[in-house]
C-alpha cells in the first residue's frame, strides 16, 4: 500500500531523513519508535505534504501513485490522512462543518454526491458517541477551547467519520490521561480491518499495549536501523534505544 | 463574438457613459451655484431647501479635502463631475444579456442571483424591475397601515418638508467634513424613513424594494428618524458587484433614534473595485452617524465591505441618551489594489452609555487597509463602558492592515476594554484543512468565514448567507 524508498528530506538545508526505507501493507498496522530528533514527525509530515521539507532524494509510492506529485488534498482524498500531534484551532468553523466539507470533498473525488444530511447527522453521531464525545462538541469551533484529551479525541472521530486507506498517528498518545488513552485506543482499534492500514509514531510503548503493532520499526538519525514484532516495543522500553544504535552501527 | 471583443465594447460604452449630448435633464460637468438652483428646481424643492444646499456649498468652498486617511489617490476634480444626470435611455442600455461582461454574469451565477434579477443588475433595459411590482405594492400597503413613511429624500422633502426639516443635518451638519458638504449642496437620491412613536416596523426596510432605487445615487442622501419606543431594520446596498460610470460616491446617512428607539442599519457594500491595477474602481467617501438622542436608545451598525477601489467610511454613534447603547459590527475584506480606511466613532455623552465595537479586517493581494477606532467618553458620561475587538488577518505578504485606534476618557467611572490581534492566515490551519481533503480555496473561505462569524450573526439572516457568498467571490484566486 504504503512504499517509501530511499526517503532523503531536508528541513532549512538540515538533512533530517537520510535514506528511509518503509514498506506498509493493507491490513497491518506499524509503529515508529525512535528518540527524539530522529525524524519521526517528519516521517508522517512528509507524506502528509507539509511546507518546509524538502525532499532530495527518494520516492514515496501510495498504491502506485507517486505521492510526491500530488497536492497535500489530492493525497487525503486518496485515502492518506494524518492524526495530528497538535491539532490545530479555527475559529469560528464549527468541527461539523469541517467533517462534512472533509467528507464531501472526498466523495466527489471519488465521483460521489453529497452525503445526505440525516445520513450525515446518524453517522457523526454514532462515531462520536464511539469516542465518548458529547454532541455538543460538533457544534463547538474546531479544537478551540479543548483540551488535549479533547483534541485527540477529535482526530480520531475525524478518521472514523473519514474512513482513510492508510490512518497516520503523530504521537496520538501525548498527553492523555489513561482513560483517554483507552477511548483512543478503542477507536483506533476499530479502524483495523483487512483493507486497511495504520502508521503509528510514538515515544512510548505504553500505546502499544492498546493498539497492539504488527510490526515495529526503531528510527535512529534519519533511518530505520531496526524492525520487528511487537516484542520489540517491549525490549525497547526495558534497554533503551543505545543498544540498537550500537548493533546498527557494527 | 469572442468574449474580449465583448468585454473591449462593454468598456468603450462604459467610458462614454458620460453622455455628451446636452439634453434638458443633463447638466455640463461643473459646479457653481447655478447647478445646485438647477438641482432644486428638478427636485421641486422648497425655497429653504436651496438655502440650506447653498450654505452647504459656501462651506465647502473653504474646505479641503481631509489627508489623514492611510489611502493614496490621485486629486479628484469637482470641476470635471457632472452633478446631475438623467439615467439613461433604454436604448443606451445593453438590450440583452448577451451584450453585458460574461466575468460579471459568471459572479452573479457564483453569487446565486436570481436570472430575472441579474438583467436589472447588469443594467439592462428592462420594462418591469424584478417584476415584483406586485411585492412592492403589497409591501407599501403594509407601512401605510403602521404608519412607517418609506420614501426617496426628494419625495420627503416634498411630501414631508416638516419632518425633513426638522431632522436633516442635525446628526451629520452640513460642514461636518469635506464629502458631507459635497453631499449637502448637491445630493440627489436617498431614503426617508419615518418610524412613528411605538412603531414596530413590519418588515426589514431596503432599498432594493424603493421602486426608484434601480440606479443607485453618487451623492445619496439617507434620513431614518425613529420616534419613541419604535423599531426598524434597514438594509442597504446588494452583495452583486454594482459598477457605476461616477467614479466618486460621497453618501451621507443620518439616523435619530428618540426615547427607547432601536434602529439596526445593515449595509453589504460591493462596488466595483477596478480593474487588476485598480483603475475604474469606484471612491467611496461616506458619512455615516446615528444619534442616539433619547434615553435608553440603541443604534446598531452592521456593515461588509468588500466593494470599491477606496473605502473611507467611519459609522459613529453619539450616544446623548442615558443608558443608550451604540454598537459596531464590521467586516472589511480588501484584495487586489483595494484599499480601505474604515472604522467607528462612539462618543459617550451621556450617563451609563455603552458601545460595543467588533471590527474583523480581512486583507488580501496588494491591498491595503486601516482600522480606525474613536472612543470618546464625555465628563458627563458617568458609568460609560466600551468594548472594542478588532481584528486583521492578512493573506498573502503582500498587503497590509493597520490599527488606529483612539481613546479620550474624560472621567474616572468608565470602563473601556480594546482587545487587537492581527495574524497571517496560519499556514497550519490551511494545512489541517487540506490534509482532510479540503482544497485550498474552499479552506481559505472556510477559515475567513470563521474569522467574521461574530459580525455575520450580527446581519439579518438572508443577508448573512449572501454574505458568505461574497466574501468567497472576493477573495478567489488570493492565495496558490
Amino acid at each position: 500500500m504504503l512504499e517509501v524508498k530511499d526517503l532523503h528530506v531536508t528541513i532549512e538545508d538540515k538533512a533530517i531523513l537520510k535514506g528511509l526505507d518503509l514498506t506498509v501493507n493493507a491490513g497491518e498496522v506499524h509503529a515508529i519508535m525512535g528518540p527524539n530528533g530522529a525524524g519521526k514527525s517528519t516521517l508522517s509530515a512528509v507524506i502528509a505534504g507539509k511546507d518546509g521539507y524538502e525532499v532530495t532524494q527518494g520516492t514515496i509510492l501510495f498504491e502506485g501513485q507517486d505521492v510526491l506529485e500530488m497536492e497535500i488534498e489530492e493525497r487525503a482524498r486518496a485515502g492518506l490522512l494524518l492524526g495530528f500531534q497538535y491539532p490545530i484551532e479555527i475559529p469560528g468553523v464549527k468541527n461539523i462543518y469541517l467533517l462534512k466539507a472533509a467528507l464531501n470533498a472526498q466523495r466527489a473525488a471519488r465521483g460521489e454526491g453529497e452525503i445526505p444530511a440525516p445520513e450525515f447527522m446518524k453517522l457523526v453521531r454514532e462515531k462520536s458517541a464511539e469516542m465518548k464525545m458529547d454532541p455538543s462538541f460538533l457544534q463547538r469551533a474546531v479544537n478551540e477551547g479543548f483540551s488535549g484529551g479533547e483534541k485527540k479525541r477529535n482526530e480520531i472521530l475525524q478518521m472514523l467519520v473519514l474512513q482513510p486507506k492508510l490512518a497516520m498517528l503523530d504521537e496520538i498518545d501525548s498527553g492523555l490521561d489513561i482513560d483517554a488513552m483507552k477511548v483512543v485506543a478503542d477507536g483506533v482499534n476499530s479502524l483495523r480491518s483487512a483493507d486497511r492500514a495504520i502508521l503509528m509514531v510514538t515515544h512510548y510503548q505504553r500505546l502499544l499495549n492498546h493498539i497492539v503493532p504488527d510490526r515495529v520499526h526503531v528510527l535512529v538519525d534519519g533511518r530505520i536501523v531496526k524492525s520487528g514484532d511487537k516484542d520489540l516495543a517491549l525490549e525497547l522500553e526495558a534497554r533503551g534505544y543505545e543498544w540498537v544504535l550500537e548493533e546498527s552501527v557494527a | 463574438m469572442a468574449s474580449e471583443e465583448m468585454e473591449q465594447l462593454v468598456r468603450r460604452e462604459y467610458k462614454q457613459g458620460f453622455v455628451t449630448d446636452i439634453e434638458s435633464d443633463t447638466v455640463p460637468p461643473g459646479l457653481d451655484e447655478s447647478t445646485i438652483a438647477f438641482i432644486s428646481q428638478k427636485k421641486g424643492e422648497p425655497e429653504w431647501m436651496l438655502e440650506w444646499r447653498l450654505e452647504a456649498y459656501y462651506q465647502w468652498l473653504k474646505m479641503t479635502t481631509p489627508s489623514w486617511a492611510h489611502l493614496e489617490y490621485p486629486p479628484i476634480d469637482y470641476q470635471a463631475i457632472s452633478y446631475f444626470s438623467a439615467p439613461k435611455k433604454p436604448e443606451d442600455r445593453p438590450q440583452s444579456l448577451d451584450e453585458v461582461d460574461p466575468k460579471l454574469l459568471e459572479t452573479y451565477e457564483k453569487l446565486g442571483i436570481p436570472l430575472h434579477e441579474r438583467a436589472a443588475l447588469a443594467g439592462v433595459a428592462v420594462d418591469a424591475v424584478f417584476d415584483s411590482v406586485s411585492v412592492t405594492t403589497t409591501f407599501k400597503e403594509k407601512l401605510h397601515e403602521a404608519g412607517v413613511i418609506f420614501c426617496s429624500i426628494s419625495e420627503a422633502i416634498r411630501e414631508y418638508p416638516e419632518l425633513v426639516r426638522q431632522y436633516l443635518g442635525t446628526v451629520v451638519p452640513q460642514a461636518d467634513n469635506y464629502f458631507a458638504a459635497l453631499n449637502s449642496a448637491v445630493f440627489t437620491d436617498g431614503s426617508f424613513v419615518y418610524v412613528p412613536e411605538g412603531v414596530k416596523c413590519p418588515m426589514e426596510l431596503s432599498t432594493y424594494f424603493r421602486i426608484n432605487a434601480a440606479n443607485t445615487g453618487q451623492f445619496e442622501r439617507t434620513l431614518i428618524v425613529c420616534d419613541k419606543r419604535a423599531q426598524v431594520s434597514y438594509l442597504e446596498g446588494c452583495t452583486a458587484p454594482q459598477r457605476d460610470e461616477n467614479q466618486l460616491h460621497a453618501a451621507v446617512v443620518e439616523l435619530v433614534a428618540l426615547e427607547d428607539a432601536y434602529i439596526k442599519y445593515s449595509t453589504v457594500q460591493n462596488w466595483y473595485p477596478g480593474d487588476e491595477n485598480g483603475k475604474g474602481g469606484i471612491y467611496n467617501f461616506v458619512t455615516k452617524r446615528g444619534d442616539c438622542r433619547g434615553d435608553r436608545s440603541r443604534i446598531s451598525w452592521t456593515q461588509v465591505e468588500t466593494g470599491s477601489a477606496i473605502t473611507w467610511k467611519y459609522p459613529s454613534c453619539m450616544l446623548r441618551g442615558k443608558e443608550s447603547v451604540g454598537e459596531f459590527y464590521s467586516v472589511a475584506v480588501t484584495n487586489g489594489r483595494q484599499q480601505a480606511d474604515t472604522g467607528t466613532k462612539m462618543i459617550h455623552i451621556g450617563e451609563n452609555t455603552r458601545s460595543t465595537i467588533v471590527a474583523k479586517g480581512i486583507a488580501a493581494g496588494r491591498s491595503d487597509q486601516a482600522y480606525r477606532g474613536l472612543v470618546k467618553i464625555g465628563p458627563r458620561a458617568k458609568g460609560a463602558r466600551n468594548y472594542t475587538q478588532c481584528d486583521s488577518l492578512l493573506i498573502g505578504d503582500q498587503c497590509g492592515a493597520h490599527t488606529f485606534p483612539y481613546q479620550e476618557i474624560g472621567n474616572s467611572t468608565a470602563t473601556v476594554e480594546h482587545e487587537a490581534t492581527t495574524s497571517k492566515i496560519a499556514d497550519d490551519q490551511l494545512f489541517y484543512c487540506r490534509a482532510r481533503g479540503i482544497d485550498e480555496e474552499d479552506a481559505v473561505s472556510m477559515i475567513v468565514n470563521g474569522f467574521c462569524k461574530d459580525v455575520f450573526q450580527e446581519l439579518p439572516m438572508e443577508f448573512a448567507v449572501e454574505a458568505e457568498a461574497l466574501l468567497n467571490v472576493t477573495l478567489e484566486g488570493s492565495v496558490g
